[in-house]
């Protein structure tokens, strides 16, 4: 991992950014921003994967995410075994026959000859075990969603370290990614972006509306932390003996034992939040490296190589005898369970699950115009784009509040145009990301940092 | 007997009824998709805010006309202020293709990078949307809400079940119809219509016997700008206006435009209404309607529905799922205008 000039600059403009953030609008408001950009990172180093790699285009992205957040729900949250004694078995039930019928439909597709016939059969068996399955899932789902709606309504987790869910979100994007890829790969780029956008869609509102399984609109929350939490740091000895070590200079000045004391607490309060942001920035910037490493390992590597061949000419990749239909579901594959990794590591950081909160213009599109504006096909490009544009995302309504009031600083406090324009400033980040992303594919269509190309 | 008429109302109050209207606002919509598709070569995902900027200069002109007392007795005002809506987002397509779409046609650039582009003027538009009207939801319809209130049904025929008639679905669905007729005549009949499908068709070809490339593509804006503000405002008017809403009308846009067959034209209105009603068929409870043609002891007891409302949208991208796999090219066989 070898940086040039540029991307050099590039990592120091963009530090130095965080630290001035840090100076003028205190360092934990710098913390929160890093987070979610290295989050962001994670999801675009994903996305980037599979179209900066293959050419694969994966407009599903927000569908990964949810993906992910059920993820970091199902592992962390303690089971509710009420619920699963009265839903268990019903469940189970639905699952065998569900099981059963896609053997059905298996055999028939297999054994049964004539087209026309098959589609018939296949059809009825279809509908019929359907009606079957709904009998026995509706039974349990209504009886689950019964236990104790306030507080649970649904099956719950298996109460593990939420950190492990990190791993389950990227299996479970990766396999709703799988089913996505057989159906819908064999498709046209911009067909495909349309089908993984409505599939995602899809995701989402079952997640939405199954709520013996993810509890739905009623959210979940209070889920646990792979950090501590700022309560127990503040009682903790060592915490506090390190918050004094950290200010000794300036507590030693001051004489009043009262006022020395209180300044303290303040600062334990300070810093045990800070402390906590520090913590899982930590987590996920080791998180991002290591999927960092390996991804430039993977694209160096001669199956990096078969994907550019595949990317810049599918025709001649196949004439050599690539598989272009089972390298195309692999790169698909891989890029959803970074985004699903990433999916888990923001209901992680939240600590809740707001299935509500999942729109496409935010989780997708945002974010690819992060892979556009980094550079597809660079990782490091990818990263970049991730820590940029939520970077504006975020300083950019403080920053138009500025130049508005600076704009219409002639103009009367109360004037109509003045008010309605600094209500509506939340909406000026849509038209800079446009603008940003208008611009970008005009002018440097390959990113800001782009792919190097290699002859090796 | 009157059993029968009346599970018939149910099912022309609830279903087909609704199922007409929506469907004529999805056709009229991937119609423009479909334009898009055909001429300039590319997904259009900016049309659904390009429906909503529509409908929202509708409505600025809408609002301005009732402080002025214009308006059109029983019909909605905003059928005169539709015309200025439709100029200015023709205006705005003729914009965004000016100094946006233009560049990368000359360029060549393949379609996924246009369909990027959309997106980038996507987000500008949205914004410039919710920067002047914001996000609340707007109500603009006016005049006489009801053509044939239910209550007034129900005395005319005696019948247990009501078929209420709003103004906006019979003007939705007339409105569609001469919109419709006047396109399939202009595309079948006149010189310019003739050389937009031969430009759709093979483009070398077009340009080679003379056809102007320019002029076709100025035409197409006019078409697809009027096609997406009548679509916006007639959607606005029928339901309420919320800028939210065009943005996850594009997907069942696009399936519509699919599922018929994308860069067909007759597809994209047959897709619509496809899509219409198998997102009302399928999520429509339908206990009310057994309830009169079952004999009484085999009243369903529960709903009778085969997904709940909630799934109403996912509806849509199932059948485009099922399309794709089964008839890649759609219902009627796309690709030719």
């Amino acid at each position: 991992m070898r940086f040039d000039k540029y991307e050099w600059t590039a990592i120091s403009i963009m530090t130095s950014l965080f630290i001035l953030v840090g100076f003028i609008q205190g360092w934990s408001v710098s913390l929160v921003i890093l987070n979610m950009c290295i989050i962001s990172a994670i999801m675009t180093m994903g996305v980037n994967i599979s179209w900066g790699y293959a050419g694969v285009i994966n407009f599903g992205v927000m569908g990964f995410l949810a993906m992910g957040g059920l993820a970091a729900v199902l592992v962390s949250y303690p089971p509710v075994k009420e619920a699963w004694q009265v839903g268990g078995s019903g469940l189970g039930i639905s699952l065998i026959l569900l099981v059963a019928l896609v053997t059905a439909v298996y055999f028939i597709t297999k054994l049964v000859e004539k087209k026309s016939h098959k589609y018939w059969l296949n059809g009825l068996v279809i509908c019929f075990g359907l009606i079957i399955i709904r009998y026995f899932f509706l039974n349990a789902t209504d009886r689950i969603e019964e236990v104790d709606p306030a507080l649970a309504g649904f099956l719950g987790g298996a109460n593990l370290p939420i950190i492990f869910s990190w791993a389950v979100g990227g299996l479970f994007a990766g396999g709703v990614a799988f089913v996505i890829g057989k159906v819908a790969l064999g498709l046209r780029s911009d067909y495909l972006a349309i089908v993984t956008l409505g599939i995602s869609e899809i995701v989402v509102s079952v997640l939405k509306h199954e709520e013996w399984l993810s509890r739905g609109v009623k959210n979940v929350i209070g889920l646990k932390r792979p950090v501590p939490y700022e309560i127990n740091l503040q009682t903790s000895d060592w915490f506090i003996s390190m918050v004094t070590w950290f200010n000794s200079s300036k507590l030693n000045e001051i004489i009043d034992a009262d006022q020395k004391q209180e300044i303290l607490t303040n600062l334990i309060i300070d810093s045990s939040s800070l402390f906590v942001k520090l913590n899982y920035a930590l987590l996920f910037f080791t998180v991002m490296i290591v999927i960092y490493y390996f991804a430039n390992k993977a694209q160096i590597s001669p199956w990096g190589r078969m994907m550019r061949a595949i990317r810049d000419n599918e025709v001649s990749a196949n004439a050599m005898g690539k598989d272009i239909v089972k390298q195309h579901l692999i790169i698909f594959v891989i890029g959803a369970a970074i985004v699903g990794v990433a999916g888990a590591m923001l209901v992680t950081l939240d600590g809740l699950f707001t299935p509500s909160g999942y729109r496409p213009l935010r989780f997708t599109f945002i974010i690819w115009i992060m892979v556009i504006v980094g550079g597809s096909g660079n990782n490091l490009g990818a990263i970049f784009g991730g820590f940029v544009i939520w970077f504006a995302w975020i300083e950019v309504a403080p920053l138009t509040t500025f130049l508005i009031n600076l704009l219409t600083s002639g103009l009367d406090p109360q004037n109509a145009i003045r008010l309605h324009l600094l209500d509506s400033v939340p909406y000026f980040r849509y038209l800079l990301m446009g603008m940003i992303l208008l611009l970008i594919l005009r002018y440097r269509p390959k990113g800001i940092i782009p792919e190097k190309i290699r002859h090796s | 007997m009157t059993d029968i008429f009346n599970s018939i109302v149910v099912l022309l109050n609830f279903v087909i009824i609704p199922g007409l209207s929506y469907g004529s606002q999805l056709a009229l919509g991937a119609l423009g998709v479909t334009f898009v598709y055909a001429i300039l070569r590319f997904a259009n995902f900016a049309h659904g805010e390009l429906m909503s900027f529509g409908a929202m200069i509708t409505i600025l002109f809408t609002w301005f006309f009732q402080s002025q007392n214009i308006g059109l007795g029983i019909l909605p005002t905003a059928l005169i202020a539709l015309p200025f809506g439709i100029l200015a987002t023709i205006l705005l397509g003729l914009l965004s293709d000016k100094f946006v779409f233009k560049y990368y046609r000359k360029q060549k650039s393949v379609p996924v990078v246009l369909a990027m582009v959309s997106i980038g003027v996507m987000f500008v538009v949205n914004a410039i949307i919710r920067i002047i009207v914001g996000t609340e939801t707007i109500k603009f319809s006016d005049g006489q809400k009801f053509i044939m209130k239910a209550k007034e049904f129900k005395m005319m025929t005696g019948l247990n079940e009501g078929l209420a008639l709003k103004s906006s679905q019979v003007i939705t669905i007339l409105i569609t119809i001469a919109l419709l007729t006047f396109t399939f005549w202009f595309l079948q009949k006149t010189k310019t219509g003739k050389s937009m499908r031969a430009f759709s068709d093979n483009e070398d070809l077009a340009l080679l016997s003379g056809i102007n490339p320019d002029r076709v593509v100025f035409i197409t804006w006019l078409i697809v700008g009027t096609l997406a503000c009548v679509a916006g405002t007639l959607y606005g008017l029928d339901k309420s206006y919320k800028p939210i809403i065009y943005l996850n009308l594009v997907l069942p846009i696009f399936a519509s435009a699919i599922v018929g067959g994308i860069g067909s034209p007759f597809g994209a209105v047959v897709g619509g209404y496809v899509i219409a009603f198998s997102e009302i068929m399928v999520t429509y409870a339908y206990k009310k309607f057994f309830k009169y043609l079952l004999p009484e002891n085999f009243e369903p007891s529960s709903l009778v529905q085969l997904l709940s409302t909630d799934y109403k949208f996912a509806v849509s991208f199932t059948i485009l799922v099922i399309v794709l796999l089964i008839r890649p090219s759609g219902i009627f066989r796309g690709k030719v205008l």
